[in-house]
């Protein structure tokens, strides 16, 4: 339970939780871009620290992240072992020097260059990874609806998601019902069982419960196509807020780090800072 | 008043495509503004598909034939849209819990002004006015599964009320809900009537709940057709409504079995304004007294014992508080309280799906808290209400089989033992059919079937008659009664008044996690303490023997004897 229900939407009294669902996600894609876009190291590391700073700002607890930040580094150290198997030399590559630290077995050794680009790439997830979890976390789930309706995307895709989210703890409620009745039925689906068969009672579980989802499929486009669901190309929602000084800003602070991640790789004529020379 | 009329069907048939023959046979049915409609009609005579005629859905979601004319407001339905009608029909749905769209109650209720493109603070205006009218409003931030039946189908209610819909149809409205929660619902449409002047149509088959505020006229269909459009008083003076498989209201059977002849004149649509002369009285006392009750059996071999259960399924709260009770050998009685009270708790409890945190569960003498759910399964089985969310093999002899086949029993044991079951269950010829093809009704017994080849000594059945119509009712139940005659324990968890009454001598009453009374069915349904504390509602016949001065309980019980062996 805890592992699922960590990255949900929290209601809280915060600025970030303040701003719209469209601020939120425009920020989150050009924040997503200026970081891609750059592997100035200088320019990360600054768009690390403020990303820390806004995730201080939204009080969310350190426990409930906690999961998808191990998961998420021990991903970033396998993908950084190996970016340092498959390209040892990258780093001299791409700084045009080579500061050999020590030299381990092949031709492998450790640079300062290879050490340097693989903490610019470290970087470049690190000053991410707090802002989309800002955003997943602060954006109530019809907010996001509404704000991918805002930024272009037809509402009807949108709704969908919506629709999906609304009915995740039904079709959880479902699964469990159904693995109650199963096992009451002589089914062994506890760990008490071999592995093989606990999948295979496990599929049993699937047939009542699709056919249980696709009845609640047909019921819900009823209901929706009976309130006029589709009628207009456009449609309000009932959960919009008012775009207020605060969305100005942090639309602004968005366009300037987009901006700056730009400008200065444009200036140096390169995408990487070269401490080396 | 009633001028001008809103819904009119003029010679109206429709044959769904994948039909061989038309489900609605030539309609002539007109409806003026302001007018109480009740359609009654069991299941498949063709209500469901009058009510998609009515809202749209047919012919624009399913798709037929249609032939002759249907007009709402003046609107040929087969040229407007499902947009147009929408405008003009406000549907509730039967199924509260799966029409709930939005994420909270408030863009529930303003999913259809949202689609109308309604500006933000007339949008939040208006959704908040509508909560209000059906008394919601300090539910606006709450999430659907936060919320009872009935407080569902009162966001259900505002979310087409705030369209401000001239038409509003109701589709099996108490369907789902507790007696006491039905007979608000029911209030509440009477108040929204008054409220905004609308017309009103529901569609149920629980004939005596609907009719606790009048209605003014009650269609009757069967197999498609209208066979009856009357005013309730004449209706139930008629025999039409046993004819076509409906339950009359209880204290009408009472009057009918005494040879009462009813008559409109004594205004039989409520019980309290029902008028009875002394010569009826007179009948009813001589029938009353005519009726020899049966000793009942005793039973004295405790089968299931709990003691001192105690239960929360997080730290803090508590669903069961020191529950203590043994159920006897051959036993058939049900659990009642409202939603919440604890009654699945306490079944989950005894399947081993849940861990108690204080008391013990007994078993024949046997301690059994140690035993897994497999191992109890041996002795318990447990039938969910749905019989969809049980079956998952297509044919149903493999659907019966399936816990022996895990099992590894040799393929002859097997086939003997499905077999057997097949036939205590009436379901023998069908062994080799295709479930999808069976009833609601076989499709229960299906389950039943696939649990008792374990040969169970108990089973527990959450709500087995939810929703089913009179004669579905009286199939599922004799079948079940069958089952308790062949020595099995039966315990029933239901809010269905007439099971409790017909069926089950005894009644666990639970409320707020506590066993309150463990007593006879007939008390639950008479003591006014009891009846507020499981949200149920003093049966008719209460009144009815009160009227004639007879005493209460024994009349309950004797009437009870006499309709079982009536009915045999």
């Amino acid at each position: 339970m805890a592992s699922t229900t960590a990255l949900a939407y929290k209601e809280r009294d915060s600025v970030i939780h303040k701003l719209t669902g469209t601020t939120k996600l425009v920020f989150f894609l050009l924040w997503s871009f200026g970081a891609m876009f750059t592997y100035d190291t200088r320019v990360l590391v600054g768009m690390f620290l403020v990303s820390l700073l806004l995730f201080k700002l939204s009080k969310i607890k350190w426990n409930e992240v906690r999961f998808a930040l191990v998961f998420m580094f021990t991903l970033i150290v396998i993908n950084m072992a190996a970016i340092y198997f498959f390209a040892p030399e990258q780093g001299v590559k791409i700084y045009g020097t080579r500061h050999e630290i020590i030299h381990l077995f092949l031709n492998y050794s450790v640079t300062g260059e290879q050490l340097f680009y693989i903490f610019s790439f470290t970087m470049k997830y690190f000053a991410v990874i707090p802002v989309s979890l800002l955003f997943i976390m602060t954006t109530n789930p019809s907010e996001f609806a509404s704000s991918l309706n805002h930024i272009g995307v037809s509402y009807r895709v949108g709704y969908s998601v919506s629709i999906a989210l609304r009915y995740i703890p039904d079709i959880k409620r479902d699964y469990h019902n159904i693995m109650q009745a199963q096992q009451a039925r002589g089914l062994e689906l506890s760990s008490k069982d071999k592995l093989i068969k606990r999948l295979k009672n496990s599929a049993l579980i699937l047939l009542p419960l699709i056919l249980s989802s696709i009845n609640r499929i047909e019921v819900i486009s009823n209901a929706m196509e009976l309130r006029g669901f589709g009628k207009n190309k456009k449609r309000t929602w009932y959960v919009e807020r008012p775009f207020a000084w605060q969305d100005a800003l942090a639309i602004c602070i968005g366009i300037t780090t987009a901006a700056i991640s730009i400008l200065v790789v444009a200036k140096s004529g390169s995408r990487f800072y070269n401490p080396f020379i | 008043m009633m001028t001008r009329p809103v819904i009119d069907f003029k010679n109206f048939s429709f044959q769904y495509h994948a039909q061989s023959g038309p489900t609605l046979r030539n309609i002539n049915l007109t409806v003026y503004e302001g007018e109480k409609i009740v359609i009654i009609g069991a299941s498949g005579s063709g209500k469901s598909t009058l009510v998609h005629c009515i809202n749209g859905l047919i012919p624009f979601s399913y798709t037929g034939e249609i032939k002759g004319s249907l007009q709402i407001c003046g609107l040929e339905t087969q040229n407007a849209s499902i947009f147009q009608l929408s405008k003009l029909v406000g549907t509730v749905l039967q199924d509260t819990d799966s029409q709930f769209i939005g994420m909270t109650v408030a863009e529930d209720i303003a999913f259809a002004l949202e689609n109308d493109c309604v500006e933000h603070r007339e949008l939040q205006n208006r959704t908040r006015h509508a909560a209000q009218i059906v008394n919601i409003e300090d539910l606006l931030s709450c999430a659907p599964h936060e919320l009872s039946g009935g407080q569902k189908q009162r966001v259900s209610l505002a979310g087409v009320m705030v369209d401000n819909v001239p038409i509003f149809l109701f589709d099996e409205p108490l369907a789902n809900l507790d007696p006491a929660t039905g007979k608000q619902t029911i209030e509440l449409i009477e108040q929204i009537k008054q409220q905004t002047k609308s017309t009103i149509i529901i569609i149920e088959h629980r004939l005596e709940d609907v009719l606790y505020r009048d209605a003014d006229r009650i269609i009757l269909i069967e197999e498609g057709r209208i066979i009856a459009d009357l005013h309730p008083d004449e209706l139930l003076s008629s025999n039409l409504l046993t004819l076509s498989g409906i339950r009359e209201p209880l204290y009408i059977t009472a009057l009918k079995y005494a040879d009462c002849r009813i008559t409109s004149r004594m205004h039989p649509q409520h019980i309290e304004n029902i008028a009875v002369d002394d010569l009826c009285i007179e009948k009813v006392r001589k029938w009353f007294s005519g009726i020899i009750e049966q000793k009942p059996v005793l039973r004295n071999e405790p089968i299931l014992t709990v003691k001192n259960i105690s239960f929360g399924y997080t730290g803090e709260e508590t669903t069961l508080d020191d529950v203590s009770f043994t159920v006897c050998r051959g036993e058939m009685l049900s659990i009642v309280g409202k939603n919440g009270a604890g009654k699945s708790t306490m079944s989950k409890l005894i399947c081993g799906f849940e861990k108690q945190s204080r008391g013990s569960i007994y078993f024949g003498g046997e301690l059994f808290d140690g035993y897994t759910i497999k191992e109890r399964s041996r002795h318990i089985g447990y039938v969910m209400q749905n019989p969809n969310h049980m079956i998952s093999k297509s044919m149903i002899f493999d659907e019966v089989a399936l816990c022996l086949v895990s099992q590894k029993i040799p393929h002859d044991q097997i086939r003997e033992r499905v077999y057997k079951t097949l036939k205590i269950c009436g379901l023998y010829e069908f062994r080799n059919w295709p479930i999808s093809a069976l009833s609601f009704g076989q499709k229960k017994r299906v389950t039943i079937a696939s649990v008792l080849v374990q040969e169970p000594d108990v089973i527990i059945l959450d709500e087995p008659t939810a929703g089913q119509d009179f004669r579905h009712y009286t199939e599922i139940m004799k079948f079940i009664h069958g089952l308790n005659q062949h020595g099995v324990t039966i315990i029933i968890i239901t809010h269905d008044m007439h099971l409790m009454l017909e069926y089950t001598p005894r009644s666990l009453v639970f409320s707020d996690g506590r066993l309150i009374a463990d007593t006879t069915a007939i008390d639950a349904l008479i003591n006014e303490d009891l009846i507020g504390k499981a949200n149920l509602k003093k049966t008719s016949l209460f009144s009815l023997a009160e009227k004639c001065g007879i005493d209460p309980e024994n009349f309950i019980r004797k009437f009870i004897e006499y309709d079982r062996q009536a009915r045999n």
